[in-house]
């Protein structure tokens, strides 16, 4: 059982609210558009990803058990 | 099991109820809302809804969801009347709602000018003001924006991408400069100017001018009359506490807002969250503030009601505050706080890509942005570790 992020480039508007909650997960680029820099994070940064999921405005982002 | 009542169907109340569950709250949920909608989003209302494109649905939730996965008993289309904190009873409508915890969201409501109400003067707060709106602007609306602050200049915005007229009438010889200081002013005014908004700053509005009951113009000082088919009126929000007067919770001389702690208690087994509440801010040496923001709604809903089921243990609220603004297809952000006794510019002068830092004593306060977007959440998280003023120079490159 690992974690994963999905996003949905679609709905992403690059606000940028999970990157100040998770910067080694996330950065929005200079164009606007979201980076997610791991996309499998290990276990013990669940809190911040769940932080980072609720945090955005759009629903831009999932966490998945894979 | 303790009733939790949340009063204020936007997203802090959304955010209330789902916070109580999540935090494993068995216990009866009711949420009361003033609108017949469901709760919906607010930022698109000035922004994507008032586009051509038929809008997405900004409602965050659905009947069935609050219903069937939440548990939440809706109580929609009429306002909280009234507070009784010592029997702990929220009045709604013709009912009495007996409560053990209380989280109180009923933000605010967009002020007014005076006079007459005529048809097609609006504000922009609500979804069916956004209705409004959008139905002006699909009938080829000549707009006239009263007020040059962020909703404001959001709807002018949304009128030049129709390519329909737009006049911004602001009484300040700089807009946001109460809000941003003036050099960002004059980059807000700038960017207005290069996308044919016919910007009036230093103007006064002496009246709206109507025919039949509706609108035909906006009368300034000095006689000139603007014709318009749509006025929306941008002059900031009064927030919500009618239903609170002689209850007993401490309201702010200036505005009527909840006075609450950092723990957004307002009184025994009431908090308070949202565009309501003015709260000492842990993160700014305990400044009272009352912010009209996205982000800080939805984590202050999330901890009142955690702190509302469990007052022991209840934690304080330490948070940078973060807007942004949509204009033209250009992005403003902030973050922090705009009271500074310094303001430094740290892009070059003809740099369309502004940025501005913002001091306080010796520490980096706030930040500004336009077009920025991979910057802004670095200076977010300078601010909330406290970063000095040096340390914040040399990251602008300015060190």
């Amino acid at each position: 059982m690992g974690l994963r992020i999905e996003l949905d480039p679609g709905k992403c508007s690059g606000l940028g609210l999970c990157e100040a909650e998770a910067p080694e997960l996330f950065e929005v680029q200079e164009d606007g558009s979201l980076t997610v820099l791991d996309d499998h994070p290990s276990a013990d940064r669940r809190a911040e990803c769940e932080a980072a999921v609720a945090s955005c405005p759009t629903e831009a982002l999932r966490l998945v058990e894979d | 099991m303790d009733h939790l009542v949340v009063v204020g169907a936007s997203l802090a109340g959304i955010r209330a109820v789902e916070s109580a569950r999540k935090a494993g709250h068995t216990g009866p949920v009711t949420l009361v809302g003033a609108e017949e909608h469901l709760p919906y989003d607010r930022p698109p209302l000035s922004k994507a809804y008032l586009e051509e494109a038929e809008p997405d649905d900004v409602r965050f939730r659905t009947e069935e969801h609050l219903r069937d996965e939440l548990a939440v008993t809706l109580r929609l289309g009429a306002p909280a009347t009234g507070l009784d904190p010592k029997g702990r009873i929220v009045a709604v409508g013709e009912d009495e709602l007996a409560y053990d915890a209380l989280v109180v969201t009923t933000g605010g409501a967009a002020r007014t000018l005076p006079g007459e109400p005529l048809e097609g003067v609006h504000t922009l707060r609500t979804l069916d003001d956004a209705i409004a709106v959008r139905a002006a602007l699909d009938a080829g609306a000549r707009t006239v924006v009263i007020g040059a602050g962020f909703i404001g200049s959001e709807v002018a915005s949304g009128a030049r991408k129709r390519g329909l007229s737009a006049t911004i009438v602001e009484a300040l010889p700089v807009p946001l400069v109460r809000s941003v200081g003036e050099d960002m002013g004059h980059a807000c005014a700038a960017l207005h100017r290069a996308n044919g908004t016919d910007l009036r700053c230093g103007a006064t509005v002496e009246a709206l001018e109507g025919a039949d009951g509706r609108v035909t113009g906006v009368r300034l000082e000095g006689g000139e009359v603007l014709p318009a088919d749509l006025v929306v009126v941008g002059i900031g929000v009064n927030p919500a506490t009618g239903w609170l007067e002689g209850s007993g919770i401490e309201l702010h001389g200036r505005d009527g807002g909840v006075v609450a702690d950092a723990t957004l208690r307002a009184a025994d087994r009431v908090y308070a969250a949202g565009d309501v509440v003015h709260f000492p801010n842990a993160l700014f040496d305990g400044e009272l503030m009352r912010l009209e923001h996205w982000t800080t709604a939805a984590e202050q809903g999330a901890l009142a009601a955690r702190n509302a089921l469990d007052p022991e243990s209840a934690t304080e609220l330490g948070t940078v505050p973060y807007f942004w603004s949509d204009w033209y297809g250009s992005r403003i952000q902030f973050v922090g706080r705009p009271q500074a006794d310094e303001i430094r510019v740290a892009s070059a002068p003809d740099d369309p890509k502004f940025l501005a830092l913002y001091r306080r004593g010796d520490r980096l306060i706030g930040t500004i942005t336009i077009d920025r977007p991979t910057q802004i959440m670095k200076y977010k998280r300078l601010i909330s570790k406290r970063a000095s003023w040096a340390e914040a120079l040399e990251f602008a490159g300015l060190g």
